[in-house]
């Protein structure tokens, strides 16, 4: 049984061979001709104002914390819309409740003034 | 509907619908009502919890597998679903006046408290690896967020974190387990474990997989070793929260075990029998002694509750029917006792008064009897002296240690009871032999009386008059013990 994990451990030790030796070469190889605009986080190319590590509002928690709920949910979506005829009508309800279920929390969420930005 | 599934799968979990909508009804009232109203939500929650209770009683003299194979809808997950329900009632009960004197926000509590309660239930009667673990999560975050819910203390803030970061890694160790379990057996279902591993020979990696879930376990009823975060998150959480922890959580937390070992792994016995052993006496003593020192009531009843732990694990060693039954029985009663003493605890908690130090009791007997009685009854009967209901327990685990030819593991259960005695008194004499503490009056809340009075009335009845219970779990025992015997006699 074990033999057939013996193609999985070549696997691990390619990829980290491969990762080694690239960084030592790369290591070696490159030229070091350091400035002030390569030194600088790389934000998609837009200037950084001021630096990374400050303090910054909670709300940016709370907001990121209702977009992956309300992302993930739209990712379970898509796979059940594929399926859709198979599961029928079975299917459909399964998912309202599934969306009942959420839209508590988001109503919950709203009233409570999560979305509320002041 | 996709195949294997019916009707009958949405029935055989009505109580878990019930409880799940519930909760949501809690959240929208929550949202709904208007801040000076918030005490109807006690009211909801407790509604909800009787609408559970009643849709769960058709179910006592079912036995089926529902859902393809994920659920058992038997007489141990009906056992084991009214001693959560029990939990959940009381802790409302005995909840409501200490959100008050807090400031907690009591819908997300409620909230919570249901969640954990959903969790339970799913571990009792789950017996796929998956839908164990999925309960046993449900229940461990709510009880993350619950144990951090005094938002401006310290020592809840440390209380949660500690305990979601070894809850998380002990949930990894024991998912680690699982997923070995899987690899060697090709199955998730308990059952069909139980059967394809006993044509197996054994191998290392099984005994790797054992032990893994024996410490994901062992973390979960805190047991000793794994039992360090237990004091520090029993002590910081919120007093009525580390009621619902100790024995709600607990009380799943064995359930699962009996799952996994009595069912699943059944003729590793030889295997699990003595790590079990070690660590049920490891558990009393280290508990039993540790908690002599302490001078924080709920510090004390921790150390209290890791005792607990070794004694129940008793139960799993003695790997018997009657084993079983023991810890039912003792899961039950330890239901009405140690949240009979929390409750006191929480009604220490005053305006002016954290109530949670021993000294804090002091002459509690001469401003208020009845409470101080009702103290001493709960410590008698955690410290296991007739004729309470904890003796009988004990009683049970003991014999039934001893049917099993474990003499000395009951030996040495019946030398700690005896050492753990110590602290419980130590208690009493605070009560009645020390000069009256300072602060506030204490007021017991209408439902704080309920509370107490359905604990005291549990503590005492069922130690005096115990048939009913014994005949209740024996018959919800056997339906774990049937299989038990089943997959031993085909292995042999």
């Amino acid at each position: 049984m074990l033999e057939a994990y013996v193609p999985i451990l070549i696997f691990v030790f390619v990829a980290t061979g491969f990762a080694i030796f690239t960084l030592i070469m790369s290591g070696l190889l490159h030229p070091e001709r350091y400035n002030k605009v390569k030194l600088e986080p790389y934000e998609c190319g837009i200037e950084p104002e001021t630096d990374a590590r400050d303090r910054y509002s909670i709300r940016y928690y709370l907001v990121a914390m209702l977009f992956v709920i309300f992302d993930v949910e739209t990712v379970f979506m898509f796979p059940w819309a594929v399926i859709m005829d198979e599961l029928a009508l079975f299917g459909l309800i399964e998912m309202i409740v599934f969306l009942f279920i959420l839209v508590v929390g988001y109503v919950y969420a709203w009233r409570k003034g999560a979305l509320e930005w002041a | 509907m996709p195949a294997g599934f019916s009707a009958a799968d949405f029935y055989n979990i009505l109580p878990e619908l019930v409880l799940t909508g519930g909760a949501l009804l809690v959240l929208i009232v929550d949202v709904l009502t208007a801040r000076q109203q918030r005490g109807l939500l006690a009211w909801v929650t407790l509604g909800v919890l009787v609408a559970t209770l009643l849709a769960l009683l058709p179910f006592s003299d079912v036995n089926t597998v529902a859902s393809r194979g994920l659920l058992a809808i038997d007489g141990f997950a009906f056992f084991f679903k009214l001693v959560f329900l029990l939990t959940a009632l009381v802790t409302v009960l005995m909840s409501s006046s200490y959100i008050e004197v807090e400031g907690l926000r009591a819908g997300e509590y409620y909230f919570l408290i249901l969640c954990a309660t959903l969790g339970m239930m799913f571990m009792a009667s789950g017996i796929d690896l998956i839908t164990i673990f999925i309960g046993l999560e449900t229940m461990a975050v709510a009880f993350y967020i619950l144990a951090g819910f005094l938002k401006p203390n310290r020592r809840s803030n440390e209380a949660a974190v500690k305990y979601f970061l070894l809850g998380a890694f002990s949930l990894g160790l024991l998912l680690y387990g699982m997923s070995i379990l899987y690899g060697l057996s090709g199955t998730t279902n308990v059952r069909e474990l139980a059967t394809v591993l006993a044509s197996q020979e054994r191998n290392a990696l099984l005994i790797v997989g054992l032990v893994m879930v024996v410490a994901g376990i062992g973390f979960k009823i805190a047991a000793v070793p794994f039992h360090m975060w237990a004091p520090d998150v029993y002590e910081g959480a919120p007093t009525p929260v580390t009621a619902f922890l100790s024995v709600g959580s607990k009380a799943a937390s064995f359930a699962m075990l009996l799952r996994l070992f009595m069912e699943g792994l059944p003729f590793l016995a030889d295997m699990w029998q003595p790590m079990f052993w070690v660590l049920a006496v490891m558990s009393m003593t280290v508990g039993n002694l540790a908690a002599l020192t302490q001078s924080n009531i709920k510090r004390m009843l921790a150390y209290s509750s890791i005792a607990h732990a070794g004694y129940l694990l008793i139960g799993v060693v003695a790997n018997s029917s009657r084993g079983v039954t023991a810890m039912m029985i003792y899961l039950l009663l330890y239901v009405f006792m140690q949240l009979g003493a929390f409750a006191v605890v929480v009604m220490l908690r005053r305006q002016d008064v954290a109530g949670d130090e021993l000294k804090d009791l002091s002459g509690l007997y001469f401003r208020y009897p009845t409470a101080a009685v009702a103290m001493l009854f709960f410590m008698l009967s955690l410290g296991g002296l007739p004729p309470t209901a904890g003796f009988m327990g004990k009683f049970w685990l003991f014999s039934a240690a001893i049917e099993s030819g474990f003499i000395w593991l009951a030996v040495i259960g019946v030398l700690n009871s005896a050492v753990s005695l110590y602290y419980y008194i130590r208690v009493v004499v605070f009560m009645w032999m020390k000069e009256e503490a300072l602060g506030s009056p204490i007021v017991a809340s209408p439902s704080m009386a309920v509370a107490l009075t359905v604990a005291l009335a549990g503590a005492v009845v069922f130690g005096v008059y115990p048939r009913p219970l014994f005949e209740l779990a024996q018959e919800s025992a056997q339906s774990i013990g049937g299989v038990a015997a089943a997959v031993s006699a085909l292995s042999f």
